[in-house]
């Protein structure tokens, strides 16, 4: 059941990560990701001093409004004059920081430690199990992933439509009537419970990796929105089970492991589509 | 968390480290490339974990060749895929980021697997241990500060041009791609110094933060450069000083800290000054 449950949770989450890294990168946005990834760790470390507790749910909220208060940040800093791209590094770097010295002082005997939150804890996934429903035992992250997936997909595939006029044309969607920046906070919501979830399961590091390569590998075979996503949770779970090979067979990490079979994917597409051009 | 000793050394450390990201934040706030700082950081895990397999030793020299390699091939590898595809920079250094440091860790696990590997630890990479700096370090990083901030101060003239027209730059006679080659080099040359004391993901703050504090009080490209390493300075010796004062605080973090207050202290009073002026001119009317 160990094995089993280790492939179940690193597929969900990347099939999670990489279908809503579409999105990510069409907006042009991709750098949230690596900033709300690191971010949510403020969150979960606030959620863990109020609720003093390592549950999902205070975790859940904790991250999700970190991640939206970054989103919020940098757009407020991004109105006072500061590019685009220094707003996000001020604003990560420094929740982050916040979050590291909190750690540091306040925690210093629990779970969360500071390796833990880049490479995560992929091998423990199958022994926090929890009860669902009274029904049968599941692993903490198992369900978590799986709540924020039903969330991600009924507003991702219910709102599919509008998500895809602001997506290509922003202008447009704001003449008829569209509400662009609600939707923004919205999606920066929906980003930040995924980061949520699949960073309790994975680390930072394969989450940033998640969002943003295989949805670029996919996005360099197709110039269609549904296509592109089927590809994109296609090499992202195809990663996943790769990574985890692999990294049994070598003895070594699993999420950073998984994160460089995506980097290795995409070089793939990379080179072949280049070819594809020149022929 | 640092040992009384050693604090001179490791305050006189953070505080040139300070001054130097300080003013190669303001080259790469102008090049409109504050992120590129973060990713290339990340991307110099891999090179020194590599170099560190081939040596055996930690040596600062070794290290130093290897994080430079990763770090030139991760922006090249970031310009190849720019300008070679349909994908936009900012997903482009969120791909090479998250490989180059996934291979870095892959690479750590080894090393740290192999018998004579653990005293590698990996979180002294990534959150720095400033505790750790040693005089050869401090002297290093104090002669490389002078090298560079007076290499940029001597040619003002031409970073001016390189950095807001190198269209213009290019036709008045610059080499604009020597210009690129030595300006990666330097921020390069930054973040593998800086790396030892605050950490790779710091770092990027250090080389973000300055100049866009500085860029409420200055109006000209001297005035953004002195005033941001004065503000990365200072941050420095305020952060280690405070992270002297307690036990577990951390001294990378609380240095970004304190940049960043200076930062949200200058956006204030900005906002106040233009408040300010608003009320004169009512008041003149």
């Amino acid at each position: 059941m160990y094995f089993t449950w280790l492939i179940i949770a690193a597929i969900l989450v990347a099939i999670l990560c990489s279908f809503i890294g579409c999105f990510l990168i069409l907006r042009k946005q991709a750098l949230m990701a690596d900033a709300i990834s690191h971010t949510i760790l403020l969150g979960i470390v606030l959620a863990f001093l109020v609720s003093s507790s390592l549950d999902g749910l205070p975790m859940l909220i904790g991250g999700s409004m970190a991640g939206v208060f970054t989103a919020a940040l940098t757009e407020w800093i991004r109105h006072r004059g500061i590019k685009n791209d220094a707003a996000i590094g001020i604003v990560f770097t420094t929740l982050f920081a916040i979050a590291v010295v909190i750690i540091s002082v306040k925690t210093s005997h629990v779970h969360i430690d500071v390796n833990h939150t880049i490479m995560g804890e992929m091998a423990f996934i199958p022994w926090e199990l929890v009860s669902v429903f009274g029904l049968f035992e599941a692993p903490r992250a198992v369900v978590l992933l799986v709540i924020a997936a039903i969330v991600v997909f009924i507003i991702c595939l219910g709102l599919y439509e509008r998500w895809k006029v602001i997506m290509f044309d922003e202008q447009y969607a704001r003449v008829i009537g569209i509400n662009t920046s609600g939707y923004n906070y919205l999606f920066m919501l929906l980003l930040s419970l995924v980061a949520v979830a699949a960073f309790d399961a994975v680390g930072s590091i394969l989450v940033i990796a998640l969002l943003v390569t295989p949805a670029a590998a996919a996005y360099l075979w197709t110039n269609k929105l549904s296509v592109m996503l089927i590809l994109s949770t296609i090499i992202g779970a195809c990663s996943a089970l790769i990574g985890l090979l692999l990294a049994w067979q070598w003895d070594t990490t699993m999420a950073g492991m998984i994160a460089l079979v995506t980097g290795i994917i995409f070089t793939v597409s990379f080179v072949l589509n280049k070819f594809r051009r020149i022929a | 968390m640092l040992m009384l000793s050693n604090i001179h050394w490791v305050l006189l450390c953070t505080i040139a480290l300070g001054a130097l990201s300080g003013t190669v934040s303001a080259l790469t706030y102008w090049k409109n490339q504050s992120l590129m700082s973060d990713a290339l950081s990340h991307a110099v895990l891999p090179g020194v974990v590599i170099s560190y397999m081939l040596s055996g030793i930690k040596q600062t020299t070794f290290m130093f060749i290897g994080a430079a390699i990763s770090a030139l091939l991760a922006s090249y590898f970031i310009t190849a895929i720019t300008k070679h595809s349909k994908l936009k920079a900012d997903t482009a250094m969120g791909i090479v980021l998250a490989t180059f440091f996934s291979l870095g860790l892959v690479l750590l696990t080894v090393v740290n697997n192999m018998p004579n590997g653990q005293q590698s630890g990996i979180s002294s990479f990534i959150y720095g241990q400033a505790a750790t700096l040693l005089k050869q370090d401090m002297q290093l990083t104090i002669m490389l500060a002078i090298i560079v901030i007076s290499l940029i101060l001597f040619s003002l003239k031409q970073w001016r041009l390189f950095l807001f027209d190198p269209h213009y730059a290019r036709l008045q006679g610059l080499n604009v791609n020597r210009f690129e080659r030595l300006y990666l080099f330097i921020v390069v040359l930054t973040i593998v110094i800086g790396i030892k004391a605050v950490g790779i993901i710091l770092m990027a703050a250090l080389l973000i933060i300055p100049a866009a504090a500085s860029k409420y009080w200055s109006t000209t490209l001297a005035q953004t450069i002195m005033l941001s390493s004065l503000i990365g300075a200072s941050s420095s010796a305020i952060g280690t000083w405070i992270s002297t004062q307690g036990h577990f605080i951390p001294t990378g973090p609380m240095i970004v800290i304190m940049a960043s207050s200076m930062f949200t202290l200058s956006l204030i009073s900005a906002k106040c000054k233009a408040w300010l002026s608003r009320i004169n001119l009512k008041g003149l009317s």
